[in-house]
């Protein structure tokens, strides 16, 4: 079966500095993968230039998404094609109302689907439904995208919208932070309905307390831009209990260690 | 040679043409006008002579080169005899077919408009015909709102104030549909100026659309005059949306006079003409007034557009509140000056004034300037003006969703814009000028 995604050898960086130093992992459909890390290791850049954040510039290697070349697509192509990114900090828009904006988005992804656009009832209908899974507040769509919603408004706003456009990767980048338990609970069960046999996730995290509940395949540990270690979910209970730094030790051995593993 | 009679001569002769249609009019309309109509025009003239057609070095046009003013030369439109309701297909804005008045070159057309007869002693009409019909009371009102002494093009709209448009509600009547007055501009090199007047009085309450329109894509220059009176307790909302062609000139202004706990809201949605130049001067003169002035101005290519406004604070207990968006592209030039002027004595006024800016091409320019002048010691004022592009983050946020960029692009663009227009009370008004808006932005490069 060909992988969803596909990141070979691939180095990035933001303005001049470099952040992604020969990054490799493979997605099939159907897989839950983590990436864990330390601060500054280079999680949320490997998000950014996989959605395609202005400023977030591949300098090499290669990122296939679905048989195709990911890093030569506009960041509104990649969402058409189902790729979905669930921001760390969503951004508030005023004046842009939320439903007006997500039957845009959801239009836009049918449109590439060969799907005719969904009517007003119809969409109001889908709506309701995904909102009813993240138990928000509907009066929350009526008002301009993510303005003055909290913090855990945000957060599931995020997932809602991965809820209706029904992504075929879709990328949860450090989702749980600013979560308390309950909403954290929340946003994971709507996050597991929406796992199939046909779609991915990628779980970007720094802690091990999301995969609690999203309990993922495999777990891979992100260090100064490369994968340091990978392993099934017992890995983060290792790393909760341990810490990253005995990895890190592990990784900056020079030589011999590096080509054991 | 003696320099100063020689700049004299120099200036007169600038003025030679108005100067020569203003004699032809009093000629023609000899014995027609009442004396203090006469008496009112030949006050506008003078000090049209006196002030003489703004210039560049004057304050008040600093940022505004007023040249394409004098060079346009000066042509007062006759009236028309050639009219029919073709003319107005498409332009009437959905949601004002209550009560339509239309104007062409500034002349009233009975034939074009459709207003019902209002009980209650509403009048709606022309001014010309009011001036016959109701001279002593419109003596009291013509004139007397717009400080023409100050404002040449004011003065020269008084000086060939001829026809244009009268509102008057009586006291406590409140009109449910707007009034709407289509202002067409048809003649090539015509100087249109209309004028319209309208009166609230205690406790009215009226709404006054002012749509001004080119027919094709000749160059005219309109200079309108709209006075606003409103009484005590009355509450008027003026709208006023420019959408001339881009070869034309506009300067108008709209100056209102309010009287104690009054309200005046004021809209101002520039998208058209070379040059547009709008003074809104609203005039707080007893205690208790609140007034709103709202405005939307889009350009771009070698459009200039230029609003002055003043919220004249001259009695306690007042508040006016200022919110102008400005979305500028190519290399249009925006020029926006916002006067708060709190008299001696005016405690406790409450004035704020927001300008912001969006500039969506890199030649593209605008210059923002609060006023504030302040003569009293227990008021709040503030004031604060923004100048940005597009904000990135939300731009990348909304292609992260499957929005293309350009239509991203318009999306906030109008986001925007609303934020003006939200502000209009009434729903088919507010919905038609987004449609409008919509439409001017797809049809216009001012989101690539």
């Amino acid at each position: 079966m060909k992988p969803i995604l596909e990141i070979n050898n691939l180095h990035a960086r933001v303005e001049e500095k470099i952040i992604l130093k020969g990054l490799n992992l493979t997605i099939h459909a159907g897989e839950v993968h983590a990436i864990m890390g330390p601060n500054g290791s280079g999680k949320s850049t490997l998000a950014s230039v996989l959605a395609g954040r202005p400023g977030y510039e591949a300098t090499a290697g290669t990122v296939v998404y679905e048989g195709e070349d990911l890093l030569e697509m506009k960041p509104e192509d990649r969402a058409r094609k189902g790729l979905f990114l669930a921001f760390q900090y969503p951004v508030e828009i005023p004046g842009v109302n939320g439903t007006y904006f997500l039957k845009a988005a959801l239009n836009e992804v049918r449109k590439f689907k060969g799907l005719p656009e969904l009517d007003a009832l119809e969409f109001l209908e889908l709506v309701k439904s995904r909102m009813k899974v993240l138990e928000l507040d509907p009066g929350l769509l009526n008002r301009p995208v993510n303005e003055g919603f909290s913090g855990g408004e945000k957060k599931r706003n995020e997932i809602f919208q991965m809820a209706v456009l029904e992504p075929r990767l879709a990328v949860l980048d450090e989702t749980d932070s600013g979560l308390d338990i309950d909403a954290l609970r929340t946003v994971a069960e709507g996050v597991n309905k929406l796992r199939s046999k046909d779609n991915a996730q990628l779980v970007i995290t720094h802690y091990q307390r999301l995969l609690e509940y999203i309990v993922p395949d495999y777990v891979h540990v992100l260090y100064d831009g490369r994968i340091i270690r990978s392993g099934g979910k017992e890995l983060a209970y290792e790393l909760e209990k341990r810490g990253y730094d005995w990895l890190i030790a592990d990784a900056e051995k020079p030589g011999p260690v590096m080509a054991q593993r | 040679m003696n320099t100063t009679t020689s700049h004299a001569k120099e200036e007169t002769q600038a003025l030679g043409p108005q100067m020569a249609a203003f004699e032809a009019m009093e000629k023609a309309t000899n014995g027609a006008a009442p004396s203090w109509l006469r008496c009112l025009r030949t006050s506008g003239i003078a000090y049209f002579a006196d002030l003489g057609l703004p210039t560049a070095t004057m304050e008040d046009w600093r940022q505004t080169n007023p040249e394409p003013l004098a060079s346009f030369g000066f042509s007062s439109p006759s009236r028309p005899s050639n009219w029919s309701h073709g003319m107005i297909d498409g332009w009437t804005l959905p949601g004002m077919d209550a009560s339509r008045l239309v104007l062409v070159d500034g002349w009233f057309m009975p034939e074009l408009g459709r207003w019902p007869r209002h009980a209650g002693g509403v009048q709606i009409g022309s001014l010309e015909e009011t001036i016959r019909s109701r001279p002593q009371w419109i003596e009291r009102f013509l004139g007397r709102a717009a400080r023409y002494e100050t404002n040449a093009l004011a003065a020269m709209n008084t000086a060939f104030l001829r026809d244009g448009v009268v509102v008057h509600v009586p006291a406590g009547v409140r009109l449910s549909a707007p009034v709407y007055i289509l202002h067409l501009a048809t003649t090539k090199g015509a100087v249109i100026q209309p004028r319209v007047l309208v009166v609230a009085d205690a406790n009215a309450q009226v709404e006054v659309v002012e749509d001004f329109v080119s027919l094709g894509s000749q160059p005219s220059w309109t200079n309108s005059v709209t006075e606003i009176f409103a009484a005590e307790g009355a509450t008027v909302e003026h709208v006023k949306i420019q959408r001339e062609n881009r070869h034309s000139l506009h300067t108008a202004l709209v100056e209102a006079r309010q009287r104690a706990q009054s309200r005046i809201v004021s809209h101002s949605i520039s998208l058209g003409a070379r040059l547009a130049r709008n003074d809104i001067n609203l005039r707080l003169e007893a205690p208790g007034c609140d007034s709103v002035l709202n405005g939307l101005y889009v350009a771009e290519g070698d459009q200039l557009v230029d609003h002055h406004t003043i919220a004249d604070h001259a009695s306690p207990h007042c508040a006016s509140h200022e919110f102008y968006h400005g979305i500028l592209t190519g290399r249009a030039k925006g020029v926006f000056n916002g006067r708060i002027y709190v008299r001696q004595g005016a405690q406790k006024t409450d004035a704020k004034q927001t300008n912001r800016n969006l500039l969506l091409s890199t030649e593209a320019t605008v210059h923002t300037k609060p006023q504030l002048e302040i003569f009293a010691d227990d008021v709040k004022c503030t004031h604060g003006a923004t100048v940005g592009q597009l904000d990135d983050q939300a731009l990348f946020y909304l292609r992260a969703r499957g929005i293309g960029e350009t239509a991203a692009r318009r999306m906030l663009i109008q986001a925007f814009a609303a934020d003006v227009l939200n502000r209009i009370s009434r729903e088919p008004l507010r919905n038609g000028l987004e449609s409008l808006l919509n439409t001017f932005l797809e049809n216009h490069p001012v989101v690539t």
